[in-house]
């Protein structure tokens, strides 16, 4: 049945905010196999279940367990492929409500390299394993939208009404256009003043490139709903690991007083105000004699290009040449874009450090700050810091707006070409149709009405 | 007095006219019932035929073996392919017609069917039969007239077009009456109310007519027609066209002190003192809704159009009022050769009654009454064509009735007649409707010089073309396929054709070339190529030199290939949702995820297919999604 082969994902799938039980939703091949691991018949923590072998259709008390700890007493769904929602192997943890359990729970799913679902991902294998058609899974992932109501959710949902405005101010532009073009198809005989070929041609070419301009905010869009890579640079023993766990509140990365104990990156997840951050630690960022090390090196310098969000760590209670040596490496190698500088160790610094973030391991209120700014910095104006206020969170939106401008991009080559309105208006009619596909369908009518009501027309 | 016909037609206009002849051809007895039967086809406003989406479905009815192009072309005394400039799939042939000679024309027509019956009369009621079980509330049975009569019938077709209810209005006056001279009709539309239908209020207008000898033409700008006139009709023999002698029209332009003066008969104007409710076309206003409207336009043009070839009478095109006779005298007399002009027909608005379309379904038939049929002005549209299209579409499904088939409904993607009436039921209109091209999504295919290759087919097979027409239209068709196969798989050497590039300012070829590709080439004409080149030798390309039809198609096919290929695709799109049916007694009411609008416009217009769904105003995509997903259960 499940002949596709996807990654295994996993999301809350109730509303997130304080309720009786939350529903974590996990589906793939390798759900009960990975699920296994920390879903424990009682609390000594050693019996688990053995997900595989249960019936399908049956549910199981349990404890769900991350790294050793109790999280939640849960109940355990079983639904085996292909009598299942996504027509894959899913099961259901429903474990206590609560902002912070659940995100517990979810936590300790994504560390078993199972991926956060996007928004709809288990409607649409369900499609794509034929358990559903297309316009079912619209109709579903149109319930989710309008049930959903976390602070995750409405930050998106902002992000889109920005969209849907922008969509209906192209929309109206290209009305105007196709309006032009049509007049002068539809009142030959009208004396009638039409706009001139180049004129439109510039104006589409204007189009274009505010289109692309949203287009280009995709990929922050894409880390909303993926989770944004987060990177910890700096240099060594600059505090990058101590921060790392101090984020996770756990001790998985190894921290030492030894420069270049982190030999490679590690990464997790981590939840923060409602966005997804997958945290990397990296190794600290000078050149080694030691092979092994320069290989950590190595990847930490692709995992900050990679990355949606660094923050640069320097050592504030270094000696001065130190700090302007690090400062230098960052003034000259990061992208102040989409980095935070933060100064660490501020309780065993001397001088103060007032214009950048300071944060002391010691003091929650500096790191609650950082983690605000951080948060700020990727779903306001930060990372896609561009003209609009935009961030694209929906491949299919993205899809749409690139076919927008492959439309109008054909437009622009007709009226190159020398051809003649009707010719044009193909294209603006594909271009409206896949701006429509994103909030709803043009029709021929708006476009009359257009005509009518700004032009003088009519023997 | 009771008679039986198996179909009756109400009305005598355009619709009348195309519907009474669709059904007589299918072999069915047909009373013609007019007011007045020296009002058979009578142009009542512009005395033209066609222009721009019009000349389209002009070619489409022929096509379908409807007579409106024929009539055109046997009366026609100026032809213009509109839109010459741009490309082929908006040139639009329009004619200036004797509107007297049409007239006559229509009636010879009408009179040469041995099964039409012409009855002068005005329909009273209809008699219908309440129906115990099925989608209709009632049958038709027949009609009663003012006279009386009772005529006994299968199928009504009412093409009463601004008769019912109307009123004309010029200044203060209003007049009963649907037509200047002629009365109103009345009792039709209160009878129809009385079974259940609704009534909407339209309001249309038309200019003054002008004495001819009291213009200076010498101060206008001539307005000819094509030197190399076409005709509409397919079936009209070139040999003897154009049939009538061509004349000339005229054009002059309003101006500052023309507008002043109508200004001046605004506080009489019914339409601005709100006497006039019904609402009226926005792309034909009245002159004076011009000037209020557009104030910063200095002039307008105005055309000056015969309405007959030996007649004394000027059609003031550009100039539709109901402002007082004497503002529209002093008016006209301020525009540049109109300075000693006599109105001798006062310009004037109507108003009447037309049944909002969510009551009819795209075989025009009503949803009320089984049997009865709706076409022309009734249904909200303006224009002899449109009502000429609904008339013969009506005619053929009341023909289809009464043998027991399905309906015929042409597609959006098929003909300009498709599109007509697909809006017309899906986004019932609220103001008389008008086919423009930007209607039509897919016109690049539904061009007005293939709409015999697309249509004729139907027209033959419901019996309505003759077997002549049909057999050149297969002929034709399968000249261009066989022309078509020899281009795309024979090619031209350098040898052969690069002198005949250069000279055309071609790019010369360096080895043999496709010569569908040569052909597709924007400064490559094939006419040119094939005379040039060896091509002219060939058997294959013999049969081209003298049928430039097939030689224009071609050519078109080739040339914005890439163009009708993303057309095709869109119509592909299209058509995966015309195909996904819902059942006729499908119950919207049971889906509660439906919006409240989309719940009550689906229950009204009960849309045949999801594709009808998508496009009936109200309805969301999330409410198609809702209805997809109930309807798989």
């Amino acid at each position: 049945m499940n002949v596709n082969n996807y990654d295994t994902i996993a999301a809350i799938s109730t509303p997130i905010g304080e309720g009786g039980i939350s529903v974590i939703r996990v589906s793939g091949d390798k759900a009960f196999e990975k699920i296994s691991s920390i879903f424990f018949k009682d609390k000594s923590g050693k019996n688990n279940f053995d997900i595989g072998s249960l019936k399908s259709h049956t549910i199981h008390f349990g404890y769900v367990f991350n790294r050793g700890e109790i999280i939640d007493e849960a109940v355990l769904s079983i639904f085996k492929s292909p009598h299942s929602y996504t027509g894959e192997d899913v099961l259901e943890i429903s474990s206590h409500g609560g902002v912070l359990v659940t995100q517990k729970v979810l936590a300790a799913i994504l560390s078993l390299e199972i991926r956060h679902a996007e928004p709809g991902e288990f409607t649409k294998r369900a499609f794509l394993n034929s358990k559903i058609d297309l316009s079912q899974a619209e109709a579903v992932a149109d319930l989710i939208k309008s049930k959903t109501d976390s602070a995750h959710q409405s930050s998106i949902k902002q992000l889109e009404g920005s969209l849907s405005d922008f969509v209906k101010k192209t929309r109206q532009d290209l009305i105007n256009l196709t309006s032009l073009v049509e007049l002068e198809l539809d009142f030959a005989e009208e004396d009638l003043e039409f706009v001139k070929k180049d004129e439109l041609k510039e104006k589409i070419l204007s189009l274009i490139k505010r289109i692309e301009g949203i287009i280009a905010t995709y990929i922050s869009g894409k880390v909303i709903r993926e989770g944004v890579n987060l990177v910890i640079a700096g240099q060594p023993n600059s505090g990058k690991s101590s921060l790392f766990n101090y984020l996770l509140k756990t001790n998985r990365a190894i921290v030492s007083n030894v420069e270049g104990t982190t030999r490679d990156y590690i990464q997790e997840n981590l939840i923060i105000n409602g966005v997804l951050f997958n945290l990397i630690d990296t190794a600290g960022l000078r050149f080694s004699e030691d092979e092994i090390e320069s290989e950590g090196i190595k990847r930490s310098y692709e995992k900050i290009t990679e990355a949606d969000l660094i923050l640069y760590l320097i050592d504030a209670s270094d000696k001065e040449e130190k700090i302007n040596e690090s400062l230098a490496y960052y003034n000259h190698h990061i992208e102040k874009e989409k980095s935070i500088l933060v100064y660490t160790k501020i309780d065993k610094a001397e001088i103060e450090k007032q214009n950048e973030p300071a944060i002391s391991l010691l003091k929650d209120d500096s790191i609650e700050s950082l983690k605000k700014l951080m948060t700020e910095k990727v779903t306001g104006k930060g990372i896609s810091s561009g003209s609009s206020d935009i961030i694209l969170t929906n491949l299919r939106h993205k899809v749409c707006l690139e076919n927008v401008v492959a439309s109008l991009e054909n437009s622009v080559k007709t009226i190159e070409d020398g051809m003649t309105g009707e010719f044009i208006s193909v294209d603006f009619r594909n271009a409206m149709k896949y701006l429509g596909e994103i909030t709803g369908e043009v029709t021929n009518d708006e476009i009359l009405n257009n005509i009518f009501a700004n032009f003088c027309i009519g023997k | 007095m009771e008679r039986y016909f198996d179909i009756i037609v109400v009305g005598a206009g355009h619709a009348g006219v195309e519907a009474s002849i669709a059904c007589a051809k299918m072999g069915l007895t047909v009373a013609l019932v007019t007011m007045d039967l020296s009002a058979i086809g009578r142009m009542s406003c512009n005395p033209a035929i066609g222009g721009t989406a019009k000349g389209h479905l002009v070619r489409e009815i022929d096509a379908l073996g409807g007579v409106m192009g024929i009539l055109a072309d046997k009366t026609g005394i100026q032809f213009k392919m509109l839109n010459r400039s741009k490309g082929p799939a908006v040139w639009s042939p329009r004619c200036q017609s004797d509107k007297d000679l049409y007239s006559l024309a229509a009636a010879e027509m009408v009179k040469s069917f041995a099964n039409i019956t012409l009855v002068q009369d005005t329909v009273q009621s209809l008699k219908v039969e309440e129906q115990q079980s099925g989608v209709f509330k009632y049958s038709i049975k027949g009609i009663v007239t003012e006279l009386g009569s009772n005529i006994q019938c299968k199928s009504v077709i009412i093409t009463s077009g601004t008769f019912l209810n109307a009123i004309m209005h010029t200044g203060t006056t209003q007049t009963e009456g649907g037509r200047a001279g002629e009365k109103a009709a009345n009792g039709l539309s209160d009878n129809m109310l009385e079974l259940g239908f609704v009534t909407g209020r339209l309001k249309t207008g038309t200019p003054p007519r002008l004495d001819i000898n009291t213009i200076d033409f010498s101060k206008t700008e001539l307005q000819g027609g094509d030197g190399n006139p076409k005709p509409f009709s397919f079936r009209t023999p070139l040999e003897s066209f154009p049939i009538q002698r061509q004349i000339d029209c005229f054009l002059t332009y309003t101006n500052e002190r023309t507008h002043d003066v109508l200004r001046t008969g605004f506080e009489e104007s019914p339409m601005f003192t709100g006497r006039i409710k019904g609402v009226g076309p926005r792309y034909c206003p009245s002159i004076e809704d011009k000037i209020s409207r557009f104030s910063e336009k200095p002039r307008h043009q105005i055309f000056l159009e015969p309405e007959t070839l030996n007649g004394e009478t000027i059609y003031m095109n550009g100039f539709s009022t109901s402002l007082p006779l004497e503002v529209q005298e002093k008016a006209a007399r301020t525009i540049t050769g109109l300075e000693n002009v006599k109105i001798v027909k006062k310009g004037y608005a109507v108003e009447y009654d037309f049944f909002p379309t969510h009551q009819t379904n795209l075989s025009l038939e009503t949803k009320l009454v089984s049997g009865l049929f709706l076409a022309g002005q009734i249904n909200g549209t303006s224009g002899y064509e449109e009502a000429a299209a609904q008339g013969l579409i009506a005619g053929i499904n009341a023909g289809l009735k009464a043998a027991g088939k399905e309906p015929f409904i042409l597609k959006r993607s098929e003909a300009y007649i498709g599109v007509l009436i697909d809006d017309l039921i899906n986004k019932c209109p609220e103001e008389p409707y008008r086919m423009f091209t930007s209607c039509a999504e897919y016109r690049l295919i539904l061009r007005q010089d293939n709409a015999d290759l697309r249509l004729m087919k139907y027209g033959y097979e419901l019996g309505l073309l003759e077997q002549t027409a049909y057999d050149k239209m297969t002929a034709k068709k399968e000249l261009i396929h066989d022309v078509m196969n020899y281009f795309s798989s024979n090619t031209l050497t350098p040898k052969e054709v690069n002198e005949f590039l250069k000279e055309n300012n071609s790019s010369e070829i360096t080895q043999g070339e496709f010569i569908s590709n040569l052909v597709r080439r924007n400064e490559i004409k094939l006419s040119q190529l094939i005379d040039k080149t060896i091509l002219k030798g060939s058997n294959i390309v013999q049969g081209l030199v003298n049928n430039p039809e097939v030689l224009e198609q071609i050519e078109i096919e080739l040339k914005y290939k890439g163009y009708i290929q993303r057309q095709t695709e869109q119509v592909n799109n299209f058509n995966k949702n015309e195909e996904i049916k819902i059942p006729e007694d499908f119950k919207y009411d049971r889906l509660r995820s439906l919006s409240a609008e989309a719940r009550e416009k689906l229950n009204s217009i009960r849309p045949n297919n999801i594709g009808q769904a998508m496009r009936i105003a109200g309805v969301r995509p999330s409410d198609i999604s809702a209805l997809l997903i109930y309807m798989r259960g």
